[in-house]
C-alpha cells in the first residue's frame, strides 16, 4: 500500500534505482569491470576519456572505470559492517539502558554524551590513527561514531513503551513479562531504524572517503573512490581532471541516492518524524 | 442611514492541490458606525475568512474572486496595496484570537505599540511612548510603565487580549474587526475582554464587528447579528430578534442548541456536520442538515431577503411560507 | 529558576563532559599501536633502557592511574612531544592555529553570508525557481565530499580559468608575511596597511574558504527557511500586517528577527561540521593549519599531534556548544526573563 508512494515519487524512485546500480556493481564487479583493476597499459597512461578506457586512465595505465567499480565494493562493504554493527550495538545499549534505568541507564548515556561530545568524523580519525590503517579499523572507528544516534532512538522508545505499559499495569494487577514490552517496542522502533540507517548509509560512505583521502583507513592496492581522488588529486592542477571527477562524482551519487531514499522512507513510514538528523 | 462598511456578494476562494475551496460565497452585510455587529458561525463558517478579506490579508492560495468592500465611501478591494496599508491599522484594525500567538514575542509589549503611533502618526519616540502608556491604562492594565516593558510571555492571557486591543485601537481606528477575542480565556476574564470592548467601543465610537462561535459573548454585547453557515449567510437580525425569532433554521437550530438551567429541555444537537467546502455542491449549503429542506434548495442558492425591520433572511422555506416580502 | 540558574546549569554541564572527552581521548592514545617507550628510545635501544623509560613514562602502573598523568599533563600545557619536528606538540600547534582560524572563520562567513540570505529568499518566495534551486544545491551539496568540491574550484579556477592561485599555501611564493598581530593575514595585513599581503593573504584564502562555507551551508539555510517559513505562517505575522506594518518591513524586521534567534542552535553543529571539513580543506589546499599538521605527521609515522589535534577540536567544540547555547539564552526573551 504504501510501497506504491515509494515508487510512485520520480525522485525516490531514481534513487532507488541508483542504489541497485551500485550494489548491483559492487557485487558482478569481476564480470562487469571491463578490465582488470590492477592492470596496467604502458601505452595509456594518464589518458583521459576514450572508447578502450570510458573513465580514463592513472599515471599507471590502469583503467579508471574498473577500478571504480572494484571500488564500489570497499566503499558499500565498509559503510554496511559499519552501519549494521552500530545499529545492533547501539539498539541493544540503548534498549538496556531504557528498560534497566537507574545507574546503567545514567553510566550509558554519560558515554553516549561523551562520544558525541566529538564532531563524528574527527572522532574517527582519532580511532582509525590510533587501531590503525585496516578496513576492519575503519569499520570499528565509523561504528562507534553512530552508536550514540541508535542508542538514543532505542532508549526514547524503551522510554515511552514503559510509561505506557505502567499505566496499564496499575490498572491490571500483576507484572507484565519482559517479552511483552519488547513485543510493544519492536514495532514501533523499526521505522525510525530503517530511515536513521539508510541516512547514516550516505555519511558512512562519505567518512570513508574522506578518510581514505587523507591517507587513513583503505590502504593501496584496495581501489576505494576517496582514495582514487586522491591519487588524483595532484593532477588536476596540470589538467587531467578525469580522475578527480569520476570518483567523487561515483561519492555524491551513492550518498545523494542514499539520503533521497531515507528521506522518501520518513516521509512514508513516519512523517511526524520530520526534523529528526 | 449610510453604513460605515458595506460588504457585497464578497467571494473568496483557495486554490488548493485537492481543487478549489470556496471558502467565503457571495457574502453581503454592513456595520454601521458606533455598533456592535456579530458575526456567529461555527468552526469553518468563513467568518474569519471574510474578516481578513476586508482588511485584503488573504494570502495565497486564497484569492478574493468577486464582490466589493465600501469602506467609508471607497471600494477596498480597488486600492492599491500602499493605500490599503495605511487604512489597515489606523482606520479599520484587528483582534486575533490566542492573544499570545498574536503578540511579537521577542518584542517588548510596549514596544509592539508605539511603532504603531510612530508608523501611523509619525509621532516621535518619546512621545509613542507616552501615548502607549495611556493606551495601557486604557485598558485596564495597571503598572503601565513596568508592563510596557515586558515580553508577552511574562503576561496572562487576558492581559495579553488587553494588550492587543490597546494596539488595536491606538491610532483611534473607525472599525475594529475582533476575531474570536474571547476563546481561550477564563470566563470571568473572557467577561472582561467584552467589556472592555463594548466600553471601549462606545467612548471611541469605532464600529466592532465580533467574531465569536459563541452565542452567549454575541448575546451579551452585540447590537446585531448575522449568522454564516459553511461560508454563506444565512441570517441577519437585531439581537433580541435573533434569539426570540430566528427564521432560518440554522439559527433555529444554534439557538435551540444553547444549554439552559432555566428550564428542563433535552440538549440538541445540530444534525451532521458542516460540508466540505471543496467544490461544494451549488444551492443552499445547509441542505444536508436542514429539517425543512426542499428541491429547490439543492439547485439554487437562497437570496437574503427582508423579513421585517433589521430581519433579513437566505431561506426558500422561509420565503415560500411568504413571511418575507422582497428587499 | 530565571535566567541564572540556567547559566549556571549550562556552565556546569561542561566539566562532565570535558572529563568524558578526556577519557576517550585518554583510550585513544592508550591504544596506540607500538610501544612510546620503544619510539623514544630508538630502535637500537636495549630491553633494559627501554624498561627503564617505560618506567620513567609511567607506563607500567596502572591504568586509572595513567589516566590522572595524561589529565594532569594536559593541565599543564604537555601535549607530548611531534618526533617529526622534535618540538613539543603544544609549541607546533600555537604556531599553527591562526592558520586553521582563519579559515575557519572566514569559510563561516561564506556560509553565514550565502547561505542565510539564501533560506530567508527561499522561504519569502516559497516554490520559485530561486526556491527550488536552493534546495537542490541543499541535498545536492550535503552529498558532495568537500575534498571533490575543493578539487573541481581548483580545476575550474585555477586550471581553466587561471583566477586562483596553486594550491601551496597561504600567500604567494613572493610576498612574505605581515607583521604577526594576530597571526590571521587578512586582518594583521588590514591592520599594518600591507597591501601586497592584504591582496595575496585574499587571494589565497578565497577558494578554500568557498569550499569549506560552500560544504557547512546546507543545514544553515535549511534551518533558515523551515524557520522563517514557519514564522511567515504565524499569528503574530498576520496581526503585524493587520495594523498596517508595510511587508517588507513584516518579513525582513520582525520575522527575520525572530527566525534568526533559533539559527543560533544550528550555529554548533556547523561548527563540528567546519573542523571536520577544515582537515581535508587543508590538505587540499595545503594550508598549513592545525589539520594539515596533524595529517602529515601520521606519514611520518608520528602519533602524538593527530590524538592532540582530536582532543582539541572535542574541547573547541564543547566550549563553542556552550557559547552557542549562552548566545541563545541572551538572544530569546522568553529564557532571559523566565
Amino acid at each position: 500500500m504504501r510501497w506504491r508512494r515509494l515508487t510512485g515519487n520520480r525522485l525516490s524512485f531514481a534513487a532507488l534505482c541508483g542504489i541497485l546500480v551500485v550494489v548491483a556493481a559492487a557485487l558482478l564487479a569481476p564480470w562487469v569491470a571491463p578490465h582488470d583493476p590492477d592492470e596496467t597499459d604502458a601505452e595509456a597512461t594518464l589518458s583521459s576519456v576514450s572508447l578502450r578506457h570510458p573513465l580514463g586512465t592513472d599515471i599507471y595505465g590502469r583503467d579508471q572505470l574498473s577500478r571504480l567499480i572494484h571500488a564500489a565494493r570497499v566503499d558499500l562493504l565498509v559503510a554496511l559492517s559499519a552501519t549494521a554493527i552500530a545499529l545492533t550495538l547501539g539498539s541493544t545499549l540503548g534498549a538496556l539502558a531504557g528498560y534497566r534505568g537507574g545507574w546503567v541507564d545514567h553510566l550509558l548515556m554519560r558515554a553516549v554524551d561523551a562520544v558525541m561530545a566529538f564532531p563524528a568524523f574527527i572522532l574517527a580519525m582519532g580511532i582509525t590513527a590510533a587501531l590503525g590503517n585496516s578496513t576492519a579499523n575503519v569499520v570499528a572507528a565509523i561504528a562507534i561514531t553512530h552508536v550514540p544516534i541508535y542508542t538514543r532512538l532505542i532508549r526514547g522508545e524503551m522510554l515511552r513503551v514503559r510509561e505506557m505499559e505502567y499505566a496499564e499495569a496499575a490498572r491490571t494487577v500483576g507484572n507484565r513479562p519482559r517479552q511483552v514490552i519488547l513485543v510493544h517496542l519492536f514495532p514501533n522502533c523499526v521505522p525510525p531504524l530503517i530511515v536513521q540507517a539508510t541516512l547514516a548509509m550516505g555519511f558512512a560512505v562519505l567518512t570513508v572517503a574522506a578518510l581514505s583521502f587523507i591517507g587513513l583507513g583503505i590502504q593501496p592496492p584496495q581501489s576505494e573512490w576517496g582514495q582514487m581522488t586522491a591519487e588524483g588529486a595532484g593532477y588536476v592542477v596540470s589538467g587531467e581532471w578525469w580522475l578527480v571527477l569520476f570518483p567523487g562524482l561515483a561519492i555524491m551519487a551513492t550518498v545523494l541516492a542514499f539520503n533521497l531514499l531515507g528521506d522518501t522512507l520518513r516521509d512514508v513510514l513516519d512523517p511526524r518524524m520530520r526534523g529528526v538528523r | 442611514m449610510t453604513e460605515l462598511l458595506e460588504v457585497r456578494d464578497l467571494t473568496v476562494h483557495f486554490v488548493t492541490d485537492a481543487g478549489v475551496v470556496e471558502a467565503v460565497d457571495a457574502v453581503s452585510f454592513g456595520v454601521r458606525a458606533g455598533e456592535i455587529l456579530g458575526v456567529v458561525g461555527e468552526s469553518g463558517s468563513g467568518k474569519s475568512v471574510t474578516a481578513l478579506a476586508v482588511l485584503r490579508l488573504v494570502g495565497p492560495p486564497g484569492r478574493i474572486v468577486g464582490g466589493a468592500v465600501r469602506f467609508e465611501g471607497a471600494d477596498l478591494l480597488a486600492l492599491s496595496e500602499e493605500q490599503m496599508r495605511a487604512v489597515r491599522g489606523a482606520r479599520i484594525s484587528m483582534v486575533f484570537q490566542s492573544p499570545r500567538t498574536a503578540l511579537n514575542p521577542v518584542l517588548t509589549v510596549g514596544r509592539q505599540i508605539s511603532r504603531l503611533f510612530e508608523l501611523h502618526q509619525g509621532t516621535s519616540g518619546r512621545e509613542a511612548w507616552r501615548r502607549t502608556l495611556e493606551m495601557l491604562t486604557l485598558v485596564g492594565i495597571a503598572e503601565p510603565e513596568r508592563r510596557a516593558r515586558q515580553y508577552a510571555h511574562q503576561l496572562s492571557g487576558g492581559m495579553c487580549q488587553r494588550v492587543m486591543i490597546a494596539m488595536a485601537l491606538a491610532t483611534s481606528p473607525r472599525l475594529l474587526l475582533a476575531d474570536e477575542p474571547t476563546t481561550g480565556l477564563d470566563v470571568s476574564i473572557a467577561a472582561q475582554v467584552l467589556d472592555l470592548l463594548r466600553d471601549l467601543g462606545r467612548r471611541t465610537g469605532a464600529a466592532i464587528v465580533l467574531i465569536t462561535h459563541d452565542l452567549g459573548v454575541v448575546a451579551e454585547v452585540c447590537d446585531r447579528v448575522t449568522v454564516m453557515h459553511a461560508g454563506q449567510l444565512v441570517e441577519v437580525a437585531d439581537v433580541r430578534t435573533l434569539f426570540t425569532r430566528p427564521l432560518h433554521p440554522y439559527t433555529q437550530a444554534l439557538v435551540r442548541s444553547i444549554p439552559r438551567i432555566d428550564r428542563d429541555v433535552a440538549m440538541e444537537p445540530i444534525p451532521g456536520a458542516v460540508p466540505s467546502l471543496l467544490m461544494p455542491e451549488p444551492g443552499c449549503r445547509y441542505a444536508d442538515r436542514c429539517p425543512r429542506v426542499l428541491d429547490v434548495c439543492r439547485r439554487e442558492r437562497p437570496v437574503l431577503l427582508g423579513a421585517g425591520p433589521e430581519h433579513e433572511v437566505a431561506c426558500h422555506a422561509v420565503e415560500l411560507e411568504g413571511a418575507v416580502a422582497v428587499r | 529558576m530565571g535566567f541564572g540558574g540556567y547559566l549556571l546549569r549550562r556552565v556546569l554541564l561542561v566539566v562532565p563532559t570535558l572529563a568524558g572527552v578526556t577519557v576517550i581521548s585518554f583510550a585513544l592514545t592508550y591504544l596506540l599501536p607500538g610501544n612510546p617507550a620503544l619510539v623514544k628510545a630508538g630502535a637500537l635501544a636495549t630491553p633494559d633502557v627501554v624498561r627503564d623509560i617505560e618506567r620513567q613514562m609511567g607506563l607500567d602502573r596502572p591504568v586509572h592511574v595513567q589516566y590522572w598523568r595524561y589529565v594532569s599533563g594536559l593541565l599543564r600545557g604537555d601535549l607530548g612531544e611531534s618526533s617529526s619536528t622534535g618540538r613539543p606538540v603544544l609549541v607546533d600547534f600555537r604556531q599553527r592555529v591562526p592558520a586553521t582560524l582563519e579559515l575557519t572563520l572566514a569559510s563561516l562567513f561564506v556560509a553565514v553570508a550565502i547561505g542565510v540570505p539564501l533560506g530567508v529568499l527561499s522561504a519569502v518566495h516559497r516554490d520559485s525557481l530561486l526556491d527550488h534551486v536552493s534546495r537542490l544545491l541543499g541535498v545536492g551539496g550535503v552529498a558532495m565530499p568537500s575534498f571533490w568540491t575543493g578539487l573541481l574550484l581548483l580545476y575550474v579556477f585555477f586550471y581553466l580559468l587561471g583566477v586562483a592561485p596553486p594550491p601551496l599555501g597561504r600567500l604567494a611564493a613572493d610576498v612574505s608575511p605581515p607583521t604577526r598581530l594576530t597571526g590571521l593575514y587578512v586582518i594583521d595585513a588590514a591592520l599594518t596597511a600591507n597591501g601586497a599581503a592584504l591582496v595575496s593573504a585574499l587571494h589565497h584564502l578565497m577558494l578554500p574558504a568557498l569550499t569549506l562555507g560552500f560544504a557547512v551551508m546546507a543545514p544553515l539555510t535549511r534551518m533558515v527557511r523551515a524557520t522563517m517559513l514557519e514564522i511567515l505562517e504565524s499569528d503574530y505575522v498576520k496581526a503585524a500586517w493587520a495594523a498596517g506594518l508595510p511587508r517588507r518591513r513584516v518579513v525582513y524586521g520582525d520575522a527575520l528577527r525572530n527566525a534568526l534567534i533559533p539559527v543560533i542552535t544550528v550555529l554548533g553543529v556547523i561548527f563540528g561540521f567546519l573542523m571536520a571539513g577544515n582537515v581535508v580543506v587543508e590538505m587540499v589546499y595545503a594550508w598549513p593549519g592545525l589539520g594539515h599538521y596533524a595529517v602529515t605527521a601520521l606519514v611520518t609515522k608520528d602519533p602524538g599531534p593527530i590524538q592532540s589535534f582530536v582532543l582539541f577540536v572535542a574541547v573547541m567544540y564543547v566550549f563553542v556548544n556552550l557559547a552557542v547555547d549562552l548566545l541563545y539564552g541572551l538572544a530569546d526573551p522568553r529564557i532571559r526573563f523566565r
